[in-house]
């Protein structure tokens, strides 16, 4: 059974229609990388998963019950975690005070529980070996590489037993080296049965880690094929819209 | 040699010297104890009972109000308020003392008013947009406005059938394992001790630190950004409430004239102990550290024999030696 199947979907500004009658599914485990040129309506879509938009028509299923996300926090419940672009981290904060940034472990109850430093060190500190990261869990993100930093964006999603994890450019801004990290984090994570939707420009990254690949063009979804089917001359051809639909 | 994982995790980098040594709030303590026994040495007086007497109280109202002061630096913010506040609470539980009211109507009356003060502080900030300078700005003019109207510009020095209470409030002392302690220096002490334990060890206090860290990153993690600051307006107006009420309570007299120029005394003195302008940074002891490194510098010029208006230079020398040291820290953090 599909872990997030939405049937088509719309999403219109006004008489712009950023995402138009976009139906897809995605099993546990599964990696579908979302490409498609800037204004293809990638970011609108994840929008609506993530919660912070409503779709205008259309409906969505999670686990195989619908579900309507009317804020970003209703998501995360139902869990769909998102790492964003810019990773939203606090440069001032250890690495495991990111990890549990808004849902701190406490001792005590009500008013008077504290925080409870050991616990969080601990599981933060499990989290990034299960990452195979070499992060600690102690450390100053301002301290941190690039690479560090998107484990411990990508960590906080496995706080909660994620289902669903929506990825924004994840590796948009780091050296050739931490891509490689990145991308072990990202299998490592699937590998846990959680389902990924992974927005790149970047054709490499989505043919080494995805398992299929969704194309938008003009808010429309042009193609939704296995990446062994596929190539990326194809996927060039359907992002310029070279190739019509496939 | 490789290192396996569980060896890398567990060999955590900073160790608890190395930490004490890289810390703005340890050095300028160092500078501190320096300077207390240079003057011991040159100037006996330093030691007297009477000159004691005088720092601690010049250094706790200043440390009051750093230590709210602080909450509202670490998100970012600042409150030029703070003196104009304790002015118009001073006149608040002054007047209301005077007009016949017991002691804890007055005090009642003189927080209820510095929390009234953070709160339209902290909504026009977190909800409208304002930036915290501006509305404090504008507060700092208006509160003391407040205070002159509230007593007609008048001093007020008997404070009803309480009077004698409130003295006690602010001037009295406590004996603690035979040492004489002041009841402001107490209340300092407490002070801190709840401010250090709310920013260290609860939610709130993380809360501060993220909003201050990345105020984007805060909201997204679903961290209740607006009230939280709200709140720590409030707690700033606060203290400068309590050190209004204490300062009252000890000088036995109230002239609008009260706290002037204090904001920027309290400023300085969280800056010195290590909060950061831009947000993010800032602790309970710092606080009380830059109050203090404040208040030896002024005593010990004068003790000197030092003109007086020299005071100035070396307290702002003070301030940007303390910030230069956090610079170099973080340039060579950076390498």
């Amino acid at each position: 059974m599909p872990v997030l199947e939405l049937s088509n979907i719309s999403k219109h500004f006004g008489a712009i229609h950023a995402v138009n009658d976009v139906s897809l599914s995605i099993e546990p485990g599964e990696v579908v990388g979302l490409m498609g040129d800037n204004g293809a309506g990638k970011s609108t879509l994840v929008k609506m998963i993530a919660g912070n938009y409503q779709p205008t028509s259309g409906s969505m299923k999670l686990d195989g019950k619908e579900v309507v996300l009317h804020r970003p926090v209703e998501a995360r419940r139902h869990g769909i975690e998102i790492v964003h672009q810019d990773l939203a981290l606090c440069n001032n904060l250890t690495a495991a005070a990111n990890v549990f940034l808004g849902r701190e472990m406490r001792f005590g109850f009500g008013p008077f529980s504290v925080l409870d430093y050991q616990g969080m060190y601990k599981r933060a500190g499990e989290l990034f070996r299960d990452l195979k990261s070499e992060t600690r869990p102690r450390d100053l993100i301002k301290q941190m590489s690039g690479g560090q930093r998107q484990a411990v964006a990508i960590a906080r999603t496995m706080l909660s037993n994620a289902k669903v994890v929506l990825m924004d450019e994840p590796t948009a801004a780091i050296s050739v080296r931490q891509v490689a990290e990145v991308l072990t984090h990202i299998k490592h994570l699937r590998d846990q049965g959680v389902a990924i939707v992974l927005i790149s420009h970047r054709m490499p990254d989505v043919f080494s880690v995805g398992d299929r690949v969704i194309v938008l063009r003009r808010g429309r979804k042009v193609a939704d094929k296995r990446i062994a089917q596929s190539s990326p001359e194809e996927v060039t051809g359907l992002i310029t819209g070279a190739i019509e639909q496939v | 040699m490789a290192l396996t994982l569980d060896e890398t995790i567990a060999k955590q980098g900073t160790t608890w010297s190395s930490r004490l040594l890289s810390s703005q709030v340890f050095w300028v303590f160092i500078a501190i104890v320096i300077a207390c026994i240079f003057l011991a040495i040159k100037q006996p007086v330093f030691l007297g009972q009477q000159n004691l007497y005088n720092i601690t109280r010049n250094f706790t109202f200043t440390a009051i109000i750093a230590l709210g002061m602080t909450f509202v630096i670490i998100t970012g913010g600042i409150d030029l308020s703070v003196g104009s506040v304790l002015c118009l609470c001073s006149m608040v539980i002054a007047t209301t003392m005077h007009a016949g009211a017991p002691l804890y109507v007055g005090v009642s009356a003189a927080l209820a008013a510095g929390l009234a003060v953070g709160l339209f502080n902290g909504v026009l900030i977190a909800y409208l947009g304002f930036p915290s300078f501006v509305v404090t700005l504008g507060m700092l003019s208006a509160a003391r406005s407040f205070a002159m109207i509230a007593s007609n510009n008048q001093t007020v020095f008997q404070f009803g059938p309480d009077h004698d209470k409130l003295l006690k409030l602010g001037g009295g002392a406590i004996n603690i394992l035979g040492a004489q302690l002041s009841l402001p220096v107490v209340y300092t002490l407490v002070l801190a001790a709840i401010t250090g334990f709310l920013l260290r060890w609860t939610k709130f206090g993380r809360h501060v630190f993220a909003i201050g860290g990345n105020e984007h990153a805060a909201t997204l993690a679903g961290i209740p950004v607006r009230p939280i600051k709200v709140v720590v307006f409030m707690i700033s107006s606060l203290t400068a409430a309590i050190a209004g009420i204490v300062e009252t309570g000890w000088l036995g007299a109230v002239t609008t004239n009260i706290g002037a120029g204090m904001e920027l005394q309290v400023i300085a003195a969280a800056v010195i102990g290590g909060a950061s302008l831009i947000g993010g940074a800032g602790t309970a002891i710092g606080a009380l550290v830059g109050a203090a490194l404040i208040e030896i510098i002024r005593n010990s010029l004068g003790l000197l024999g030092i003109n007086p208006f020299w005071q100035g230079t070396v307290i702002g020398l003070a301030i940007v030696v303390a910030v230069a040291f956090e610079r170099v820290r973080q340039l060579r953090l950076r390498d």
